[in-house]
């Protein structure tokens, strides 16, 4: 789907700029990526015994995938409030960055702080890359509409998936629920690996992966914070040696 | 409509634990963001911690599986893992590619397996 030329008369109205944003989540493979990970996340809610309007308000109001499964296993396996809190705003502290550098794209000198609440919200992984994509072919005074339009749209597949997943966990055989169910770590380990920018980001990848059983002997409740602070410490501190000696060479 | 809403207890603790620790990061973003520069540093770090978290999580539903995935064995799961992201690889980083392939890999063997 190409979007129309951005001095057509089809950007003229608000209204027309967020249809189009609406329109374009046919236009990403991302979207079938975000309907197999929310299929998951229904699934996975329903056999962690959370209710259907719970699942569909955790997407409406987390909006973050991480997050969501964050909540979902560690309250489903016993974890304290305190403890799922702290691990949800670890893994959320990913999209200050990404709303500090989502947000100048779209403002203009007109817009107000209050104009743009609704796309902090609707900033994750999946909006975040396509800002880039789509963006630049829009003009700048609708891309707000845009972003509404593309965000509340992405946000609707969602939904669907979240209550088809919900309704299969219950009604499926197993061997189906089982597959329904690794649909969320493969949907996440590959996002994640396409989405490596940098040396850091691959060693914290990797790292992560293979320190979380070791941490998870620790059985402290917060094994996800431990292997993940440590993981992405070890990476960082790669990255900044690598600096070093690319600086020193130079 | 209990039965699509549940408890009201859970809602609330959902608000608790996942809503406003999400949010706050959001919220900072929108307020303080100005100032603050993508390749800084600390968020070089931040970016390392938030994706050695989700790698975590990852690990954490392929080595603790939830519900109906637990009765799939464990060679199983990680051989899924494998060959999804083999896929990945030689299909260009295609996700779709390594999600089809560990599936097929996962409900073909337990299918196997009976």
């Amino acid at each position: 789907m190409a979007l129309p030329p951005l001095d057509s008369p089809q950007w003229q109205t608000s209204f027309r700029a967020f249809l189009w944003g609406a329109r374009s989540i046919g236009a990403t493979v991302l979207t079938l990526v975000l309907f197999a990970t929310y299929l998951g996340i229904g699934a996975l809610a329903h056999d962690s015994g959370f209710s259907l309007g719970w699942t569909l308000a955790s997407t409406a109001f987390v909006w973050a995938g991480p997050a969501q499964i964050i909540v979902i296993t560690t309250l489903g396996s016993g974890a304290t409030v305190l403890q799922s809190a702290i691990a949800v705003t670890v893994s959320a502290i990913r999209l200050f960055p990404m709303v500090v550098s989502v947000l100048p794209l779209m403002r203009t000198e007109q817009t107000k702080r209050r104009h743009l609440i609704l796309v902090a919200h609707l900033t994750a992984v999946t909006l975040w890359v396509e800002c880039y994509r789509f963006l630049p072919q829009v003009p700048r005074n609708r891309r707000i509409a845009f972003i509404h339009g593309l965000g509340l749209g992405l946000v609707s597949v969602c939904l669907i998936a979240n209550t088809i997943g919900y309704a299969l966990a219950a009604n499926l055989t197993p061997l189906l629920a089982a597959g329904m169910l690794m649909l969320t770590p493969l949907a996440f380990l590959f996002s994640t690996a396409r989405n490596c920018r940098e040396l850091a980001d691959v060693i914290a990848l990797v790292l992560g992966l293979l320190l979380f059983p070791l941490a998870a002997m620790l059985n402290s409740g917060v094994d996800i914070l431990v292997s993940g602070v440590v993981a992405g410490t070890i990476a960082y501190g790669v990255h900044r040696a690598r600096a070093g000696i690319v600086r020193a060479r130079a | 409509m209990t039965g699509f809403i549940g408890d009201w207890h859970a809602l609330a603790i959902l608000f608790v634990a996942g809503v406003i620790p999400n949010q706050i990061w959001r919220m900072l973003g929108l307020w303080f963001g100005g100032g603050i520069d993508e390749n800084s540093e600390l968020l070089v770090w931040v970016r390392a911690v938030a994706t050695a978290i989700l790698a975590g999580i990852i690990a954490q539903i392929v080595v603790q599986p939830p519900g109906a995935l637990a009765s799939v064995p464990d060679w199983l799961r990680y051989s899924a893992v494998a060959a999804g992201f083999a896929a990945f690889m030689l299909a260009r980083k295609s996700i779709f590619a390594g999600v089809i392939v560990g599936e097929v890999v996962v409900i073909a063997g337990k299918y196997w397996l009976g």
